[in-house]
């Protein structure tokens, strides 16, 4: 059977079974609807966290990027799961025995105020429309490769598919899919690694064979990785370019920011008791970790690979694949010498990203650019988004190995959709419907405001899959900062300070704000050639902006506070009684 | 704040600023500050800063929360504010 067929089939299985789970989890109240009836198990929680929390671009993209920046690629390994410690210790206990639905819930109750509701609806809501974006990019770029359909045919699959479990089940029926999705993206991330752990060194275990000698008799893969990386220019791959005050402050803010974006936060609403919260929290952990050590490995086998097969190969030779991703713009390459064949290097090979309006075709069959050329002799660009699809194809493994992939994929990039649709959704129906504008309603009219909520946002999400805005990655960085620097500070600071009031913390939240959104918008959009290390305060690039952030929140809201009264009795007692499991 | 429950948090919040300073210095020690230093050594197959910054401190995380969960349990029992069992668990 051919890799397009088999494809069909393995996704087509996978979707008609988030589909049945969805039928039988249908939710009644608005209890099933936000938070699952605090009834989940919390090892069942702990998958649906990890599918939640592993999106489209831990499973697609992020080998990818860790293969093009060598060890400076662990400021996300590092990033994004330390934070689920910070989660863990300081966090997810006391909210789930506070044991309302959001995280604006406990900033507004905390703080006796609709304003600083207002703010952390506000924050909630971009966090999470700036994350479904990339999502359904994600769901774009899979179907348009492997079911050759293009890319608004698939953006719109995927949106019918999660508008049918979102609506229908709310939490509770994300929840079940995000259980099933997990078992299905962890299967398919691990299948090729062991695969191509096995082929390139006889070990199956790919954290052990990404450290050990190739099965070549070459010597060790990180020596060779090490030697080839200095040859062609790119430096050492275990060596890091970073500054180090910049890997810090974006570990920092990847880890905080991790800690306080909503959509993870609201997962431990959903278990039945306080010491749940805690042991779902090492579950997901466990389970994103085994992601999370994996993907190094997939990232430096497949640079090994990659260089191996393209680096001074014949452009006309190259397997298929290449002109495959070549055909959907991924990959280009302009014959700059006219060797014929492909000279990969360090440095840019053309200005920007890939521009093939000409139709015309090469001296060797090769599709022609516009671009202007670049300051080097590189001839080759390649998307990093596509070394996680591609590795199957690089390694020659089986067709079914390639339909697997494509079906985790999808089901990184739809469990993680539906986290943030749920969330955009409470945000409106909950926070600001019920909480601030039509207090009177009652359950079940809440819960048809948060379908229709939920409907809505699937649209404008698949709005911006089908159209992407040129600034997808940028605003990643943006979530992160403004997850770091506005929630993590005052929900800490509610739990653990007392004294902590609501003038401390509005004007603790808005500094953050403030200063995040400016730095990060003056570098990334106003000013993005004075992005170095010369112009960023204290070396701290734009990523790194929500630790300066959060800081200032920290400095800001204590001082105020200080100057202002304590906050009530009612909330002091309420910090009180959050700060013991029982009762 | 009743004197048993304030000396539950106290023995909480010393437990939490333990486990962090492990998880600062397994991360942002290891992994970023002495990375560089670190590397001269040789760990496996790999350079030890590398390792610890692409796996070692991933490893950490986790087995820092299940000591937290293990640790937390014990002091809920201790000071006598675990939670009694919820009867409503999975009634459906």
């Amino acid at each position: 059977m051919d890799t397009q067929t088999l494809t069909y089939i393995i996704v087509g299985i996978t979707f008609a079974l988030y589909i049945g789970i969805a039928i039988w989890a249908k939710a009644g109240t608005t209890d099933d609807f936000y938070v699952a009836g605090h009834h989940v198990p919390p090892l069942a929680n702990g998958m649906a966290t990890a599918a939640d929390w592993m999106s489209a671009a831990s499973f697609i993209s992020m080998a990818g990027l860790i293969s093009f920046m060598g060890r400076d690629g662990a400021m996300y390994l590092m990033g994004w799961t330390g934070g689920y410690v910070l989660l863990a210790l300081l966090l997810a206990p006391y909210l789930r025995k506070f044991g309302q639905f959001t995280v604006p819930d406990f900033v507004g109750d905390r703080y006796y105020s609709d304003a600083a509701r207002t703010v952390a609806v506000i924050c909630a809501l971009f966090v999470s429309f700036t994350y479904v974006a990339g999502q359904m990019r994600g769901v774009g770029i899979v179907f348009s490769r492997f079911l050759e359909v293009d890319i608004m045919t698939g953006v719109l699959i995927g949106m019918s598919i999660v508008f049918f479990y979102a609506v229908l089940g709310g939490m509770k029926g994300i929840t079940y899919t995000q259980v099933a999705q997990y078992c299905v993206l962890i299967f398919a991330f691990m299948v090729p690694a062991i695969f191509i752990s096995i082929l390139m060194t006889g070990n199956p275990v790919p954290q052990l064979g990404f450290g050990a000698e190739l099965a070549d008799g070459s010597g060790y893969l990180l020596d060779k990785l090490d030697g080839i990386s200095t040859e062609l220019g790119f430096g050492e791959y275990t060596a890091g370019n970073k500054s180090t005050i910049d890997m810090f402050c974006i570990v920092a803010a990847l880890m905080v920011g991790t800690a306080g974006l909503p959509h993870v936060i609201v997962r431990f609403f959903t278990v039945p008791k306080v010491s749940d919260a805690r042991l779902s929290a090492g579950y997901a952990l466990v389970l994103i970790a085994i992601l999370y050590t994996t993907a190094p490995a997939v990232a430096s086998f497949a640079r090994l690979n990659l260089i191996d097969t393209v680096s001074n190969a014949e452009y006309q030779a190259t397997p298929e694949w290449f002109k495959n991703w070549e055909a959907i713009d991924l990959i280009a390459w302009r014959d700059k010498n006219g060797d014929g064949k492909i000279q990969y290097t360090a440095g840019n090979a053309f200005e920007g990203k890939p521009d093939f309006r000409d139709e015309g075709k090469g001296a060797s069959g090769e599709r022609l650019l516009r671009n202007e050329n670049g300051p080097s002799d590189n001839e080759l660009y390649i998307d990093q988004d596509i070394m996680v699809l591609a590795n199957p194809e690089i390694a020659d493994l089986p067709n079914w190995v390639v339909a697997l992939v494509v079906a985790g994929g999808l089901a990184a990039a739809l469990s993680t959709a539906a986290g943030l649709l749920l969330v955009i959704s409470t945000s409106v129906a909950h926070d600001l419907f019920k909480k601030m504008l039509l207090p009177n309603i009652t359950d079940k009219q809440e819960l048809m405001f948060a379908r229709m909520a939920v409907a809505i946002a699937v649209l404008i999400a698949g709005y911006f899959g089908i159209n992407p805005p040129g600034f997808v990655a940028q605003v990643v960085a943006f979530a992160f900062g403004l997850a770091a620097s506005t929630f993590f500070p005052i929900i800490l600071m509610g739990i653990f300070y007392k004294r902590m009031n609501k003038e401390g913390a509005i004007s603790g939240m808005l500094t953050g704000l403030v200063f995040t959104s400016l730095y990060i918008i003056y570098f990334k959009f106003i000013n993005p050639d004075a992005s170095n290390g010369e112009n960023w305060w204290f070396g701290v690039s734009p990523e790194g902006a929500g630790t300066i952030g959060m800081a200032l929140n920290f400095v800001v809201a204590y001082v105020v506070s200080q100057f202002t009264n304590a906050p009530p009795k009612d909330v002091q007692d309420m910090i009180e009684r959050i700060r013991v499991p029982r009762g | 704040m009743s004197e048993n429950s304030d000396n539950y948090w106290k023995e909480n919040v010393r437990l939490v600023l333990k486990l962090l300073a492990i998880w600062f210095i397994a991360s942002f020690g290891m992994g970023i500050l002495f990375v560089d230093w670190l590397n001269q050594f040789q760990f496996f197959g790999f350079p030890f800063g590398f390792w610890m910054a692409q796996q070692g401190a991933i490893y950490v995380f986790v087995v820092l929360i299940f000591v937290y969960v293990f640790k937390m349990n014990k002091l809920d029992k201790k000071f006598g504010v675990d939670e009694e069992e919820m009867m409503d668990e999975g009634s459906e």
